[in-house]
């Protein structure tokens, strides 16, 4: 395997809070090979948006960031804001959950195109202009030009997440971070906007990483599937796999919860996420697991393989055959 | 834009008309303007009394009587003072030029520090500076203009000619008396006390004002997006977050600047200043109707003025907003 683009070792994320340490990630290893698209999945506080806010520096002051996180051999953690500000948009860039409030309401959008080409290449603002409307074009907005001069809230939602993603593309990242790009969205627009992301993933190479709760649009356009629960993958592997033979209890919960045809009741999983300003011993998910024994509380189980997947429950194998 | 504009003057001249009536109104049931006059010429004959209920529009009929004083405002036949049988506008305008001089300065000094205390003080929630800020700005705003000015008065003029011998900024009037003619480096010296009492309300208003509206855009998630484009900070905080937090802040600027023109009452009196505020309140004082009424028409004006341009301004900032 070629190494990897993006390679994230034991990455530990702690937010200073008022009442005391939260830790909020908790040693993840993860690996964003070129070109890709992978997905990292899990729940609202998982610290799967926050894992890779860290990478690319953009956490408030009050998070302290440990491990490594190395982008083309470049080490992240621990980079000088220069340093980093010369990473972020360039080699690496984001597209946020809500693209109403991730756009400057006050400003062009081309213009809000042309300061990210201008942030990092000497292009003239001319050129810039013509690129900016060349992008907007890319990702399928019609009548780029006269739509450049226009403002985000002349915008429908799926028209201003195309937005985004043309300013989070202009300088053709190694790495794209997208941070629950759909939710916001309508879900007849949603289709649409992952069909942009997965063309410019193919036409600039770039690998995507699609964070998400969503694990219907996961097996749409996903490889590899991370599994995150309170801040540790609990589960890695192949898309197909894990759809069809879950290792992890977390997992098997996930998928159980899906709507499905035919099947009657939606099957909740049970409980509430463990408080990470006292994160429980052991494996996170035991309070919640229903198979769940005593060794599960001695230490934090690592990934190993199971099958064709990683699986951090250490009773995976056991229960396979059982489902 | 322009269209709306217009408009709105258009529709400033029947507010203006209203409002004013409603003025005479009061005036009139206030004041008892006939009244004013008699006490202030005791030795009036009935000829002359007669004569100033006509000129001043002060027919029984309210209605009638205020559109004989319109038509005599408007064409600029203004009746003179009660007191002293002076012209009105050179006195007005001489009571404006003194409160356009004080107003602008203070302001200009207090909204400037107030939105640069605001900005150092929201740039680090919580810090040191951020106390610091909040507290001056918290005993600014709970000290009364009549408490500093006579702080002020005492620190500057009083105790300073005791350690020092003399002044060291005057603590009444625009000249000292006996002064003719225009001096620049006098005006100034009169000057600074009102304008600091003055300005150090406009600061602690400013700089919470400020700190409150850049916390929120701070805050805000295209704050995020402009940092995740590997801009500089400060590119970050001027371009993205300064232009958003100003937005409210200009509007009501606008609209604290227009009230400036009814006088700093208080300030002025206390100072001697002969502004606005002293106009206003020694005319009031007298029952003075021929100096009273032009007055608040000015104020009225002014107000109708600047709540237009706070909209205008307001609509220029933010493209989100459509003049209608």
């Amino acid at each position: 395997m070629p190494t990897p683009i993006l390679e994230i070792r034991n990455l530990q994320v702690t937010f200073n809070t008022p009442v005391g340490p939260l830790v909020a990630v908790r040693g993840v290893d993860i690996d964003v090979h070129a070109g890709e698209m992978l997905a990292v999945v899990g729940e609202s506080g998982s610290g799967k948006s926050v894992s890779f806010l860290a990478a690319m520096g953009l956490l408030p002051r009050s998070a302290t960031v440990t491990g490594s996180a190395l982008l083309d051999g470049q080490q992240l953690v621990g980079m000088t804001p220069k340093q980093m500000r010369s990473v972020r948009g360039r080699l690496m860039s984001m597209i946020f959950q809500d693209p109403l409030s991730a756009l400057n309401p006050v400003h062009r959008v081309g213009a809000q195109i042309t300061e990210m080409l201008r942030a990092h290449t000497k292009m003239s603002e001319r050129a810039a202009n013509a690129r900016a409307v060349e992008l907007l074009e890319i990702v399928g907005i019609p009548q780029p030009g006269d739509r450049a001069m226009q403002y985000p809230h002349e915008f429908s939602g799926g028209m201003r997440q195309r937005v985004v993603i043309a300013m989070a593309i202009a300088n053709s990242p190694k790495v794209l971070i997208a941070d629950e790009p759909t939710t916001a969205l309508d879900v007849t627009v949603q289709a649409q906007i992952l069909e942009v992301i997965q063309r410019v993933q193919v036409q600039f190479g770039t690998a995507v990483v699609l964070i998400t709760h969503d694990l219907g649009v996961v097996a749409r356009v996903c490889e590899r599937v991370n599994v995150m629960y309170a801040g540790c993958f609990v589960e890695r592997g192949n898309v197909h796999g894990i759809f069809e033979q879950p290792t992890h209890p977390y997992t098997r919960g996930l998928l159980a919860s899906l709507p499905q045809t035919g099947v009657g009741r939606l099957v909740p999983i049970a409980g509430f996420p463990p408080n990470m300003l006292r994160p429980p011993s052991g494996c996170a998910f035991r309070a919640r697991c229903d198979h769940a024994v005593e060794a599960c509380g001695s230490a934090i189980p690592p990934l190993v393989p199971v099958g064709e997947s990683e699986s951090a429950c250490i009773r995976a194998s056991e229960l396979m055959g059982r489902k | 834009m322009l269209k709306y504009v217009v408009r709105r003057l258009a529709w400033s001249i029947p507010t203006l008309c209203f409002v004013t009536f409603l003025v005479y109104v009061a005036l009139r049931i206030g004041t008892n303007p006939v009244e004013s006059y008699k006490r202030i010429n005791p030795r009036a004959s009935p000829e002359k009394i007669a004569q100033y209920i006509d000129v001043n529009g002060l027919d029984p009929n309210y209605v009638r009587g205020y559109f004989r004083w319109l038509v005599n405002f408007i064409t600029l036949d203004w009746p003179r003072s009660i007191k002293g049988s002076r012209e009105v506008a050179p006195a007005l305008k001489d009571a404006l030029a003194n409160t356009l001089r004080l107003g602008t300065a203070a302001s200009v000094v207090g909204i400037t520090v107030g939105l640069l205390l605001g900005i150092f003080a929201a740039l680090r929630p919580g810090g040191r500076r951020d106390v610091a800020v909040n507290t001056a700005a918290f005993v600014g705003i709970s000290i009364p203009p009549y408490v500093s000015a006579i702080l002020f008065q005492l620190f500057f003029a009083v105790y300073w000619s005791r350690w020092f011998g003399s002044t060291l900024f005057p603590t009444s009037g625009v000249y000292p008396p006996g002064q003719t003619g225009f001096n620049l480096g006098l005006m100034i010296r009169h000057m600074v006390l009102p304008t600091m009492v003055v300005a150090i309300q406009i600061i602690a208003v400013y700089a919470r004002y400020m700190r409150s509206s850049l916390l929120d855009v701070l805050s805000s998630e295209y704050m995020r997006t402009a940092r995740s484009k590997g801009i500089s900070e400060r590119r970050v905080l001027f371009k993205h977050g300064l232009r958003n937090a100003l937005i409210p802040v200009v509007t009501i600027a606008a609209l604290d600047v227009g009230s400036i023109v009814g006088g700093l009452i208080i300030t002025e009196n206390i100072f001697s200043y002969p502004g606005m505020g002293k106009y206003f309140l020694s005319a009031f004082g007298e029952g003075d109707f021929p100096l009273l009424m032009p007055w608040m028409v000015l104020i009225v004006f002014s107000v109708l003025l600047f709540n237009l341009l706070a909209d205008v301004s307001y609509a220029w900032l933010d493209p989100r907003i459509r003049l209608e």
